[in-house]
This record gives structure tokens, C-alpha cells and sequence, in this order.
């Protein structure tokens, strides 16, 4: 498969009182067409920034954009318009015309860009059915709750066949419940109508339900990029393991499982059990072998991309010893084990 | 004293401060109403920031808008008689009236327009909306509520100043307070004026509020 947006050497700088703010230094990416692709980093890393490079509603202080074998530097006003009709946006706070009825939101990408009236009608009738709010069309936004907003949102910027919809924080004031149901339906989308998307998100339960493949920005630099089991498997940078491992915050429950603070000088190794590994009950069987107990600080099964994945991060013995036979028997049993520094927390 | 005189006079002033004042209301707006969207567009952080521009109209608001009123009714007398023929009667205070009320207006149409929402505008834009369209169909629709507050207030005003223009003879209620109530001490005439100055007002308020009120769709 062929690179639908590519992305090289982009940096942006923006120019403030107290002197330039780098907000990308050098960025390479590339998505691929029909991939769900996830862009994670904490809040200030730049990826609300990077997400509007890909339709040049931010401007890249230097470096090329490639979307659909065009460089989006080289467009005249009318042609960037153009290009940038066919790459939909989804936002954080929806951005729906408050004084437009839902219907009139939904037509308004349509008839801004020529479309009869009475055709952009008929289409709009059709996306909002496919988003599940047929029954909603003359109502305002202040009468949709955040859930529907977004469905509304996304019936827009799919009104005009985009091939790529860039989704920015899209989920992130919305509660768990609404989430799975947007996420459940950018899914059928990107399945259903092969539209590419590329979701910006803090949250890495959005990154594990729809994306096939992640990257990870941290202080404008790209520090991690491949598949969402690669990373999650093996995450490399600090970014990735803060998020991974670490990364636990309100808004993301799932990682609410306590870790025992008082064990930060012990060495920690997080074992990551694939699914075939799950059925063998290899700690205990560790334990009875090498005649030494662990501490299991924390276990957790995850599904990635719908396979099951299971993680558990053991507090090892004082002894050297005992640590590297542990590590040895766990490696021998094909577990994917690496050891976790002293920021778990 | 209530001869049928003095309510005919009074008619016609009802009449003639409604005809200036919307009059000339129309013509700010006309003037106004662009400079206003100007102000906000070629502003820092605006659709075409241009600096040049925007300080050129942003200086101009602030000049016009600091010279007195009944200064300004003097200072366009040759503006006027080149416009209307005359510098005396209803008409020809519309044209000071319209020269006033609009960077007034240019005013109260940033500051509705500066209050739509940016995300909103960027998702426009996203869509491949030229700035043309943004303005026509985001921002002036998005900002309708606050605008038709704006103008409510706007046609108070100019109504009050309408009434001072009657020192120039400009006709209208406030000219019959000035000549009856302040030179000919005929206090009953001038309180009756007032009070229906007073009741123009209301009744532009009210009418204004309600198409406020019926036209926000952000209501439940």
C-alpha cells in the first residue's frame, strides 16, 4: 500500500513575546491509505499542531506535506481549498454552527463548495443516517448531547467523500461509554467507506481500540512510530512507557490499578504474555523452579487491536541471583520481559 | 394650549425622529457593518491579518468616534449642503447622523463578531471554505444574536443624538423640546416629548430583544 499523507523533516515555529516556541522539530511520517493511524503524546507535545500540518491549516515553518501525491506547499488558495475539502477534521469541542440546525451543519461543507442545495440535502439525509441520527435533523446543537454532537460533526466532515479524516481529540470530552461508541464508529467508517484516519489523542485506550499503528511525540520530536502491538509490546522512548506503563490518568480508568510505592527500590521487570501464553500458568510454575517469591505489583489484560493481551509488572527479590534466573525461565517461556525503571508510578 | 396645531407638530416630530433615525441607521450600517467585519478580519489572529489596514481603520473609529456629536454636526456642514443641497431640515441631518453612528456601529460589529467561537471558523476552513464564505455564513450568522443587540443599542443612540440635532433646526422631537420647552419656557410641551422619546426607545428595545430572543438557536 501507497503513503496517502507523508511527512518530511516538518518543523513549526511559532514566534511568541518571549522569543520562538519550537513546537515540531523535524517530524518524518508517513501513513499508509486505509490504515487507522494513532498520534499519542501528553498535552504541549505538538500533535494538535502536527494534525493541522496535514491540512495546512497550519503552515509548516519548514519541511514538505505530502497528502495524495500532492505537496500542499506548492497549491495556489484555490487548490488548497480544494485538497482540503477532501480531508474531513473532527474536533475535541465539535465546532458545530451553533445557529445552523443539524441538517444545515451537515450541508454546509456541500454547499460552500457549489452543491445544489436540494442534493446536499439528500446527502446529508444519508450521512446522518449512517451516523444513526436520522430522527435528529431539524434539531440545534444545544439540544445533542456531546455523543451526538460528534456523530453530527462527523457527517460533516464526511459529506464531501473525503479520503481522510483527521480526528483531534475527538473523544476526549466525551465519557467512556460515548467513546466506544465513536471509536465503534470511526471503525465501520474507516472499514466501510476505506477512509483513512488519523486520530490525535492523550489517551492510549483510543490508540488500543481502533489504531493499527502509533506514534508517539513528545516535545515536538516523533519518538516512537510502528505498529500499536509493536509499541505496546516493547515500548522504547520514555514517552512510550509513561503513557504505557505509567500513563495512567482520570479519564483513562482502566489503568486505575494501585502500584505499591513503598517497592521503588526493588528491580521491576514488566512481562508482556501474548495470547497463546495466557493458558500456561508460567509464574507459578516460575516460582515452584526457581523456589523464590515475586511480588506482582500489577496485572492487567488489554485487548490491542482485539487480541488479548496480557501485562503484569513483578517486584523481583533483592538477589542477583534470583533476578536473573527469574529473568532467564520467563525468556526461556517466550514472554517478551523488560525491566521498568523507577518511575512506574 | 393642546390645540390641534401642537398635535400635529408633534405627529410630524414622531415622524421625522423615525425618519432619521432609521434612516441613518441604514446608511451606518451600510458603512459600519463592513468596517466592523474589516476590523476583526485583518486583525492579528484574524482570517487576513493586515496589520496596515487594521490600524488604518482601528485609528479612523477612534478619531471619528471622539468628536462630539454636535461638533461634528457643524464641522460636516459643507459635507452635507454638498450632499443634500442644504444643511437645514430632516435630511440633511441624516448625513452627520450617518457619519457619527458608523464607526460606532464599526465597533459594536467587532466586538460581536470577535465572539465566534474560533474553533468554529477553523473548522470552516477545514472544509475548504474561502474567507468569503466564512464571513457571509459563519461569522455574521454565528454572530447574529449579539449583532441585532448591538444595532437595538445603535438606533437608541442615534434617536438621542436625532433629538439634538434640532439646535441646527433638524426637525424632529427633540427639535419641538428645544424650541417649545428651553426657549419658550413651555414645559408641558417638552415633557410631553420626552416622554415619547422615551417610549420610541422601549419600543425599539423590546422589538429588538425579541428578534434576538427568536432568532438564538443556542436556546433550548
Amino acid at each position: 500500500m501507497s503513503s496517502i499523507v507523508s511527512v518530511s523533516d516538518v518543523t513549526k515555529v511559532f514566534k511568541t513575546k518571549d522569543g520562538d516556541f519550537e513546537a515540531l522539530k523535524g517530524i518524518n511520517l508517513e501513513v499508509e491509505e486505509g490504515d487507522i493511524y494513532g498520534i499519542i503524546g501528553m498535552s504541549g507535545a505538538g500533535k494538535s499542531t502536527l494534525v493541522r500540518c496535514f491540512n495546512f491549516l497550519e503552515r509548516p515553518t519548514s519541511g514538505r506535506v505530502i497528502v495524495e501525491g500532492k505537496d500542499l506547499a506548492e497549491l495556489t488558495e484555490k487548490e488548497l481549498r480544494e485538497q482540503r475539502s477532501r480531508i474531513g477534521m473532527i474536533f475535541q469541542n465539535f465546532n458545530l454552527l451553533m445557529q445552523k440546525n443539524v441538517l444545515d451543519n451537515v450541508c454546509f461543507p456541500l454547499t460552500t463548495r457549489g452543491v445544489k442545495k436540494s442534493e446536499a440535502k439528500k446527502r446529508a439525509k444519508e450521512l446522518l443516517d449512517m451516523v444513526g441520527l436520522s430522527d435528529k435533523e431539524k434539531s440545534y446543537p444545544t439540544m445533542l448531547s456531546g455523543g451526538q454532537k460528534q456523530r453530527v460533526a462527523i457527517a460533516r466532515a464526511l459529506a464531501t467523500n473525503p479520503r481522510i479524516l483527521l480526528c483531534d481529540e475527538a473523544t476526549s470530552a466525551l465519557d467512556p461509554q460515548t467513546t466506544a461508541s465513536i471509536l465503534a464508529l470511526l471503525k465501520k467508517i474507516n472499514q466501510e467507506l476505506g477512509i483513512t484516519i488519523i486520530v490525535i489523542t492523550h489517551q492510549m485506550n483510543v490508540v488500543r481500540e481502533i489504531c493499527n499503528r502509533v506514534g508517539i511525540i513528545e516535545e515536538g520530536e516523533l519518538v516512537e512510530n510502528g505498529t500499536v502491538e509493536q509499541v505496546f509490546t516493547h515500548p522504547k522512548s520514555r514517552a512510550a512507557r509513561k503513557l504505557i506503563i505509567g500513563g495512567r490518568n482520570e479519564l483513562d480508568s482502566e489503568w486505575s490499578t494501585g502500584v505499591i510505592s513503598e517497592l521503588h527500590e526493588e528491580k521491576k521487570i514488566r512481562i508482556v504474555f501474548s495470547e497463546n501464553s495466557s493458558y500456561e500458568p508460567v509464574i507459578s510454575n516460575m516460582i515452584m523452579t526457581i523456589g523464590c517469591p515475586v511480588n506482582i505489583l500489577r496485572a492487567d489484560t488489554k485487548s490491542v487491536n482485539g487480541k488479548a493481551k496480557g501485562e503484569m509488572i513483578l517486584g523481583l527479590p533483592q538477589e542477583k541471583d534470583a533476578q536473573n534466573s527469574i529473568i532467564e525461565y520467563l525468556k526461556d517461556h517466550n514472554l517478551d520481559v523488560e525491566e521498568v525503571t523507577g518511575d512506574v508510578e | 394650549m393642546w390645540s390641534s396645531t401642537v398635535i400635529e407638530m408633534i405627529q410630524k416630530g414622531i415622524l421625522e425622529s423615525l425618519y432619521m433615525t432609521l434612516l441613518s441607521t441604514l446608511f451606518a450600517y451600510v458603512i459600519g457593518l463592513p468596517w466592523g467585519v474589516a476590523l476583526v478580519v485583518f486583525n492579528q489572529g484574524g482570517l487576513k491579518p493586515k496589520n496596515g489596514i487594521y490600524r488604518v481603520l482601528d485609528v479612523l473609529a477612534n478619531i471619528m468616534r471622539s468628536i462630539p456629536f454636535l461638533i461634528m454636526l457643524i464641522l460636516l456642514i459643507p459635507v452635507t449642503v454638498f450632499i443634500v443641497g442644504t444643511s437645514i431640515g430632516t435630511t440633511a441631518t441624516v448625513v452627520p447622523l450617518t457619519v457619527a453612528a458608523a464607526p460606532m456601529i464599526a465597533r459594536m460589529v467587532e466586538s460581536s463578531v470577535q465572539e465566534v467561537d474560533q474553533g468554529v471558523i477553523e473548522a470552516a476552513q477545514s472544509m475548504g471554505a474561502s474567507n468569503w464564505q466564512i464571513i457571509i455564513h459563519v461569522l455574521l450568522v454565528e454572530a447574529r444574536v449579539s449583532l441585532i443587540s448591538g444595532a437595538t443599542i445603535c438606533v437608541g443612540t442615534i434617536l438621542g443624538y436625532s433629538a439634538m440635532a434640532g439646535i441646527v433646526g433638524g426637525g424632529g422631537l427633540g427639535d419641538i423640546a428645544i424650541r417649545y420647552g428651553y426657549y419658550r419656557y413651555q414645559k408641558d410641551i417638552m415633557i410631553v416629548t420626552v416622554v415619547l422619546l422615551v417610549l420610541l426607545v422601549q419600543v425599539f428595545q423590546l422589538v429588538g430583544n425579541i428578534t434576538a430572543m427568536k432568532m438564538d438557536k443556542r436556546r433550548r
